[in-house]
C-alpha cells in the first residue's frame, strides 16, 4: 500500500472573505485566514511548527510567523505556478507530518489579484521566472492567460468539432452553485445559458462568461497526522493521495510544442497517480473540484481525468444536468473560480473540505470521496480527499 | 513572546515522536556533480545547472530518465520546465522550492529525502546554479541600487533598512558581528584565524578559487576593510558555478555506483521574530537561535551528540559565522567559539573538529552552501582532498541569520 | 566626515503598505511613532499586521521621544560596498529606544568611526527630498 495513504488530514480551515478590494496587504489577509483556521481546528500558534507558502506572494513565510508569534518551525517550503501549486501545497504538508518532520503544518495562500493586478506585473520583473519564455510571446501581444490558453482551446474546438456554445452549460452550473454561496462574488447572481450566449466575445474563442473571477482573499488550511486529527474538534478530511506532475514540453500556460496541445498530459499523470496510490476507482469518486480558470477547461479535464472518453467532455456537460449538484458527478459545488472567485484552486480544496464536513452551501448527500485537481497547461497537482 | 527564545527552552514534548522520524537511515545521497568554479563562466545559469545535474547523474550511475523529482531554491531564477526540457526528463512527480538563500541548502536535501521516503518520487535532484561573479552580485552597486529604488521584498520590511544604506549581506552580518565581538571579546585576529585555517584547506583543493594562494595573519590584517568590522577576507568568494546532488532511498542506493552517504538526520529551523538576515529586533542579536534550534532538533532525531561528529562543514558566508555556529550547535560553550578557532589547531585536519575541509565558501566557492554538502559527502566516501581519517559521521549546516538547517551523513 | 547624500543618485522608495503607513506618515510630520497593540499593549517594530502576543489586528501608533542607545553598528568604509547615493564612510546602527523596541537608522553629525555600542542618541529628522523624510539619530549628552 502507498505509504502516504490516509496518513494525514486537513484539520482546520480558514477563509478571509473574497472581495474586489480587500484594503489589506496579502500578509495581513494571510494572518487573518490562519487565525480562523487555528480557531477552526482548536489550536494555538505555538502548536504550529511548519508552513507551506506560495513563492510569488508579497510575503515570506517568516513574515507571517513573525506577525503571529509562531516560533520554532521544522518544516517549511515554497511552491510556485498558480493553481498548479494548490494541491501540491497540501501534499507537501501531508509528507511533512507523515514523515515525522513536524506536527501541524499551515498551508496558506493570499492574493490581491483583483485590486493589485497592475502592481503584480512589476513584481514579475523582479522575480522574472518565466522571463526567457515570455520573450517568445510578449512581443506578439500574447501577454495574458486568456490569449495563451485560448490557443489550446481553439485547437480543442477544432479537433473535436465542438460547438463552443456548449461551454455555457459549465458557466450556468457554476454560477448556480455560486449564487447559493455567501462567500461568492456572485452570491444570488445566477446566469443562464442564454446569458452566456449573449455575453460578448472578449478574446476569441472566449466569451466574457467563460472567465473566472479574480479576487482579493485568502485561504488557510492546517494539516496534521490522521492520528492527531481524531483528537481535534472538526471532522477531518483525510488525504488518500496527492500527486503533482510537470511533463516534458510543458511551459507555463504556453505548452504549444507537444505532439498534442489539447491533451492535458500532466492532468492524466496526476489522475493515474491519484487512483493508483489511493486504490479507488472512478466509480468511487462522488464529486470533482477542478480547475476552471476558463469554462472549456472543465470538459477537457473530464476527459483527461478519465471520467469520459476523449472528445466526449462536451457531451458530458451538455444541458448541465450531469455536473450539477443533483447530477451524477457534481463539479465545483462552491462555484469554483467561475462562480465563486479565483483563489487559484485553494477554494476548490476548501469546498471539498466543506462537502466532507457536510457544511457546504450546495451540500451533496453522503459524499465520501472527492477528487480535486488544480492547474492545467502547466504544472498540475491533485488530491483525493475522503471523509 | 520571547520567552522561548531567551530561555532557550527546547521542549521535546512538543516535537513529533522520534519513532515517526522517517528519513533516518532510510535515505541517502548517491550522486554529486559540479561545474568548475570560476570568475566568469561564459554560460547561462540554466546551462551550468544542466552540466552539474548531468555530472551528478553520471556520478550516481543513473540514467537521466530515472530522475523524477527536482528541488530548487526560490532565489534560483531558472524554472523546472526549462531544465527538464533541456535534460530530457520525461516527467517530474515532485518539485518544489525552498526560500531563504543559503538557508535552503541542507533543507533541500531534507525535503528531497522526505519525498523519496514517502514514495512521492524515486530520485530527486537538488541543485543551485549561480553566475554570482559575472551577473548581479549580492551587495554590489547594481543590487544595492535595485534594492534602494525597487525594494526586493514586496512588503514593507526592506523599506525599514534600505533607506539607510544597509543594502548588502556583508553589512547585514557585520551588524551581528559587531555585537558578537563586543559581547565576547572577540578580536579581528580571532576572525583572522577562521579565514586563515579555511584558506589552508583550499591549498589542497584544485577546484578552489584560492588554490595556490595561502594567507598569513599579516595578509589578513592588511587587506582593505569592506564594512567595518569586516575586511575582504572575512567575506565569501563570489563565483560562477553550479552544484547538483541526487537523493534516493538507502534501499535503492545499494545497487548504485557510489558509497552512499546515508542520511542520519536533517532538520530545518526557524526562530521567533525573524527577518531575512536582519533580525536586529530580537532580545540578543549576538546569538543565532535558528542554528541553536536546528542543532537541538538534529541531536534529538539522530540520537548523537556534537562529540560524535568527525568532520563538519559550517556555512561560512562570513568568518564570524563559524565561531557563532560552534557555540550554537554545542561544539563549545557560549562565547568560546572565537577561542576555539585561535591558531586553527582544533579546527584543522588533525584537530578535534576538522572544519570546512574543501575551503568552503570563504576559499573554495560561494554556491549558496551546496558545495559544503558535496564536501560532507566526499568525507563519507573517503575522497576528500583533505580526507579526515575513519569518518563515521559527517555534518553540514545551512545559511544562517535566516531560517536554517543542518544535516548529518553516516557511512 | 559627517553623513552626506550624493546628489543626483536616485534614493529610497520605502514600500508603504497598510501595515507600515502609520510609521511613514508620522515621520513626514517629524514625529517618530512606534506600533502598539491596542488590545494587549505590546510595542512592536518593525510593524506587522497582527499582534504576535494576542493575535489582535487593531494595531495603533504611539509617538516616541526618540531617545535610546546604540545596540550595534557598522561602518561602510569601502565605497563599492555601500549605497552609491550616500557618501562613504557612513554608519548604520540599531538604536534601542527607551520604550524597549529597536529601530535601524544612520548615525549622523559625527565621524562614523567614533560610534560605540551603548552610545546615547536621540532622533533627528532629515528631509531628504520633497517626497522623503527619514528619521536619523545623533549623539546626545547623557
Amino acid at each position: 500500500m502507498d505509504f502516504l495513504k490516509d496518513k494525514a488530514a486537513i484539520v482546520g480551515m480558514g477563509i478571509y472573505k473574497f472581495s474586489k478590494d480587500s484594503d489589506l496587504t496579502e500578509t495581513d489577509m494571510a494572518c487573518r485566514s490562519i487565525r480562523s483556521a487555528l480557531d477552526d481546528a482548536g489550536l494555538t500558534p505555538d502548536g504550529i511548527d511548519g508552513i507551506i507558502v506560495y513563492a510569488e506572494e508579497d510575503y515570506d513565510d517568516i513574515d507571517i510567523t513573525r506577525a503571529m508569534g509562531i516560533g520554532n518551525m521544522t518544516y517549511y517550503g515554497d511552491v510556485r505556478w498558480d493553481g498548479g501549486a494548490s494541491c501540491s501545497m497540501v501534499l507537501r504538508a501531508a509528507m511533512a507530518v507523515a514523515s515525522g518532520s513536524a506536527n501541524y503544518i499551515v498551508v496558506v495562500k493570499s492574493v490581491n489579484d483583483a485590486s493589485l493586478k497592475r502592481v503584480k506585473k512589476d513584481w514579475g520583473e523582479l522575480r522574472s521566472w518565466p522571463a526567457a519564455q515570455e520573450t517568445f510571446y510578449n512581443p506578439y501581444g500574447l501577454t495574458s492567460d486568456d490569449g495563451r490558453i485560448g490557443m489550446n482551446v481553439r485547437r480543442y474546438i477544432h479537433e473535436h468539432n465542438i460547438n463552443s456554445d456548449s461551454f455555457g452549460w459549465v458557466t450556468q452550473v457554476l454560477r448556480e452553485n455560486g449564487a447559493k454561496n455567501p462567500n461568492s462574488m456572485f452570491y444570488e447572481k445566477p446566469v443562464s445559458h442564454k446569458d452566456y450566449l449573449e455575453s460578448k466575445i472578449k478574446v476569441e474563442p472566449f466569451r466574457e462568461l467563460d472567465y473566472s473571477c479574480p479576487v482579493d482573499g485568502s485561504i488557510a488550511f492546517i494539516v496534521a497526522t490522521a492520528e492527531k486529527a481524531k483528537r481535534l474538534k472538526r471532522r477531518p478530511a483525510y488525504i488518500m493521495a496527492g500527486a503533482q506532475s510537470m511533463v516534458k514540453g510543458t511551459q507555463f500556460k504556453t505548452s504549444y510544442y507537444k505532439s498534442s496541445i489539447t491533451d492535458l498530459h500532466a492532468t492524466e499523470i496526476v489522475a493515474k497517480t491519484l487512483f493508483e496510490k489511493s486504490g479507488v476507482t472512478h466509480k468511487d469518486i462522488d464529486m470533482l473540484q477542478i480547475e476552471d480558470e476558463f469554462a472549456p477547461l472543465v470538459p477537457m479535464q473530464l476527459e483527461s481525468l478519465g471520467f469520459c472518453e476523449r472528445g466526449k467532455g462536451v457531451d458530458f456537460i451538455e444541458g448541465g444536468d450531469r455536473i450539477s449538484v443533483s447530477g451524477e458527478l457534481p463539479v465545483n459545488t462552491s462555484g469554483g473560480s467561475i462562480g465563486e472567485g479565483n483563489l487559484h484552486g485553494m477554494n476548490h480544496i476548501a469546498e471539498a473540505v466543506n462537502q466532507l464536513r457536510e457544511t457546504s452551501t450546495s451540500q451533496v448527500k453522503d459524499v465520501e470521496k472527492i477528487l480535486v485537481a488544480t492547474g492545467v497547461f502547466g504544472p498540475t497537482s491533485g488530491l483525493i480527499l475522503r471523509r | 513572546m520571547f520567552d522561548q527564545y531567551v530561555a532557550r527552552r527546547y521542549r521535546t514534548d512538543l516535537r513529533p515522536d522520534p519513532e515517526t522520524y522517517l528519513i533516518k537511515d532510510k535515505t541517502a545521497v548517491v550522486g554529486v556533480g559540479q561545474t568548475e568554479f570560476s570568475k566568469g563562466s561564459g554560460r547561462s545559469t540554466v546551462q551550468l545547472a544542466c552540466e552539474a545535474i548531468k555530472a551528478a547523474v553520471t556520478d550516481a550511475g543513473l540514467k537521466m530518465s530515472d530522475i523524477d523529482g527536482l528541488m530548487k531554491y526560490t532565489q534560483d531564477p531558472n524554472d523546472e520546465h526549462t531544465l527538464i526540457d533541456a535534460l530530457g526528463i520525461e516527467n517530474l512527480n515532485y518539485f518544489g522550492e525552498l526560500n531563504h538563500g543559503g538557508g535552503a541548502c541542507t533543507p533541500s536535501i531534507m525535503h528531497a529525502a522526505v519525498a523519496v521516503a514517502t514514495g512521492v518520487a524515486k530520485y530527486v535532484v537538488c541543485y543551485r546554479s549561480l553566475n554570482q561573479y559575472s551577473d548581479m552580485r549580492y551587495g554590489r552597486r547594481g543590487m544595492a541600487m535595485a534594492a534602494m529604488t525597487k525594494p526586493m521584498s514586496r512588503n514593507g520590511n526592506d523599506g525599514l533598512i534600505a533607506p539607510y544604506g544597509l543594502t548588502s549581506p556583508v553589512s547585514w552580518v557585520a551588524m551581528f558581528a559587531r555585537r558578537y565581538m563586543y559581547m565576547y571579546g572577540a578580536t579581528r585576529e580571532h576572525l583572522g584565524w577562521v579565514s586563515i585555517s579555511i584558506r589552508k584547506m583550499a591549498q589542497n583543493n584544485p577546484d578552489a578559487i584560492f588554490y595556490g594562494k595561502p594567507m598569513t595573519m599579516e595578509d589578513y590584517l592588511n587587506i582593505r576593510m569592506i564594512v567595518e568590522p569586516f575586511c575582504l577576507y572575512d567575506c565569501c568568494i563570489d563565483v560562477d558555478g553550479a552544484v547538483a546532488i541526487i537523493v534516493t532511498t538507502a534501499e535503492r542506493a545499494k545497487d548504485l555506483k557510489q558509497t552512499p552517504a546515508i542520511i542520519l538526520g536533517a532538520t530545518q529551523a526557524t526562530a521567533s521574530d525573524g527577518v531575512m538576515m536582519t533580525s536586529y529586533h530580537r532580545p540578543r542579536i549576538e546569538r543565532i537561535p535558528e542554528s541553536w534550534y536546528a542543532g537541538e532538533e538534529l541531536w534529538r532525531v539522530t540520537g548523537v551528540t556534537p562529540k560524535d561528529i568527525d568532520v563538519c562543514q559550517l556555512y561560512d558566508a562570513f568568518s564570524v559565522l563559524v565561531p557563532a555556529q560552534l557555540e550554537e550547535y554545542g561544539f563549545c560553550g557560549e562565547g568560546e567559539g572565537a577561542d576555539f578557532c585561535w591558531e586553527g589547531k582544533r579546527i584543522g585536519i588533525d584537530g578535534e573538529l576538522p572544519l570546512n575541509t574543501s575551503g568552503s565558501l570563504l576559499s573554495e566557492a560561494y554556491i549558496h552552501g551546496m558545495n559544503l554538502i558535496v564536501e560532507a559527502v566526499r568525507q563519507i566516501r573517503g575522497t576528500s582532498v583533505n580526507q579526515v581519517k575513519d569518518v563515521e559521521l559527517s555534518m553540514s549546516t545551512a545559511g544562517l541569520g535566516v531560517p536554517t538547517g543542518a544535516i548529518i551523513f553516516r557511512r | 566626515m559627517t553623513f552626506k547624500y550624493i546628489p543626483g543618485i536616485p534614493l529610497v522608495h520605502p514600500v508603504v503598505d497598510r501595515c507600515n503607513r502609520g510609521f511613514w506618515e508620522s515621520i513626514n510630520n517629524h514625529v517618530l511613532s512606534i506600533q502598539r497593540c491596542q488590545t494587549c499593549g505590546l510595542r512592536l517594530h518593525p510593524p506587522r499586521p497582527m499582534c504576535p502576543r494576542c493575535l489582535a489586528t487593531n494595531m495603533g501608533w504611539e509617538p516616541s521621544p526618540g531617545r535610546g542607545v546604540v545596540h550595534t553598528w557598522v561602518n561602510f568604509v569601502y565605497d563599492r560596498a555601500g549605497y552609491p547615493g550616500i557618501k562613504c564612510p557612513y554608519a548604520v546602527a540599531t538604536v534601542e529606544l527607551d520604550e524597549g523596541v529597536r529601530i535601524l537608522s544612520n548615525i549622523v553629525e559625527m565621524d562614523p568611526a567614533d560610534v560605540y555600542i551603548g552610545m546615547p542618541v536621540e532622533a533627528v529628522f532629515t528631509d531628504v527630498n520633497k517626497e522623503l523624510t527619514l528619521v536619523h539619530f545623533k549623539k546626545r549628552d547623557k
